[in-house]
């Protein structure tokens, strides 16, 4: 059990308990933070499989971004006079009956696969490998998801002005 | 307890879509259910990076994680400006009072 192993589960059960909270929680304000703290876990648990990059650039923009504008749809959406914000769930048992097969379906799955997993250790530089393949393989996808961009924000900014 | 290996990390993006989809299936209010969405992606980005480190892919599995970042911001953007709308129309946000167009 060494302090990679320690971390892992750290990392784990941070990520899974707050995934937890955020979908049983009835003040939406309180998920909202949990969630916060999940990207935070899944973000660790992405340096723990090197890849240093993701994990920064999960946290300035899933934390950074999504996660505020969340929040910012949270308070425009909600009558917030009232000081807590109760929201309601539907058929909790029969979800949760069919969420736990689904789940025993993908577990058994993956443990009757034979991956062939290479030994982990040959961890590449991620920065720059990246920047490099974005920008002599995956050069076509690049600028497509720029364009891509360009129309989110277009279609959102009209969207939302009206 | 054996070392962390590739089954691990599949174990904790299952958990993790498993109850993402709990909360899409079980939550009423729109903005809960884009939360639910968001664990999702997260789940299925874990999944590419564990396999970029235990395969033999080089880093191709972090690259396609970017470009899911990258397309959850989008849609996260777009689909708070149709909450926006719905609200404007509605007042109410709740999924299963949003039901005009059946008949």
């Amino acid at each position: 059990m060494n302090i990679y192993d320690i971390i892992f589960y750290l990392f784990a059960a941070i990520t899974i308990v707050s995934a937890f909270f955020v979908v049983t929680n009835r003040n939406i304000v309180h998920s909202a933070f949990y969630l916060l703290f999940t990207f935070f876990g899944v973000a660790g648990i992405y340096v723990l499989l090197g890849a240093d990059f993701v994990a920064i650039v999960q946290l300035i923009v899933y934390v950074g971004g999504i996660l505020i504008l969340m929040i910012f749809g949270v308070m425009l959406t909600n009558k917030i006079t009232n000081v807590n914000i109760r929201t309601g769930t539907v058929q909790i048992i029969p979800a949760a009956i069919a969420v736990a097969a689904f789940f025993y379906l993908l577990i058994s799955t993956l443990f009757n696969t034979g991956w062939k997993s290479v030994v982990a250790g040959n961890d590449l530089p991620t920065t720059h490998n990246l920047g490099m393949m974005l920008i002599q393989q995956y050069a076509v996808v690049f600028e497509l998801l720029g364009v891509l961009l360009l129309i989110a924000l277009i279609g959102a900014a009209s969207m939302a002005r009206r | 307890m054996t070392h962390i290996g590739l089954n691990h990390f599949l174990v904790i993006s299952s958990l993790l879509f498993c109850l993402g989809l709990f909360g899409i299936v079980t939550r009423k209010n729109a903005v809960m259910v884009l939360m639910g969405i968001e664990l999702v992606l997260n789940s299925a980005n874990i999944n590419f990076i564990a396999f970029a480190r235990y395969g033999n892919f080089g880093l191709q599995g972090q690259l396609m994680a970017l470009f899911v970042i990258v397309l959850a911001a989008a849609e996260a953007a777009i689909a708070l400006a149709i909450v926006l709308n719905i609200y404007k129309t509605f007042s109410n946000v709740n999924v299963d009072e949003i039901d005009t167009l059946r008949d």
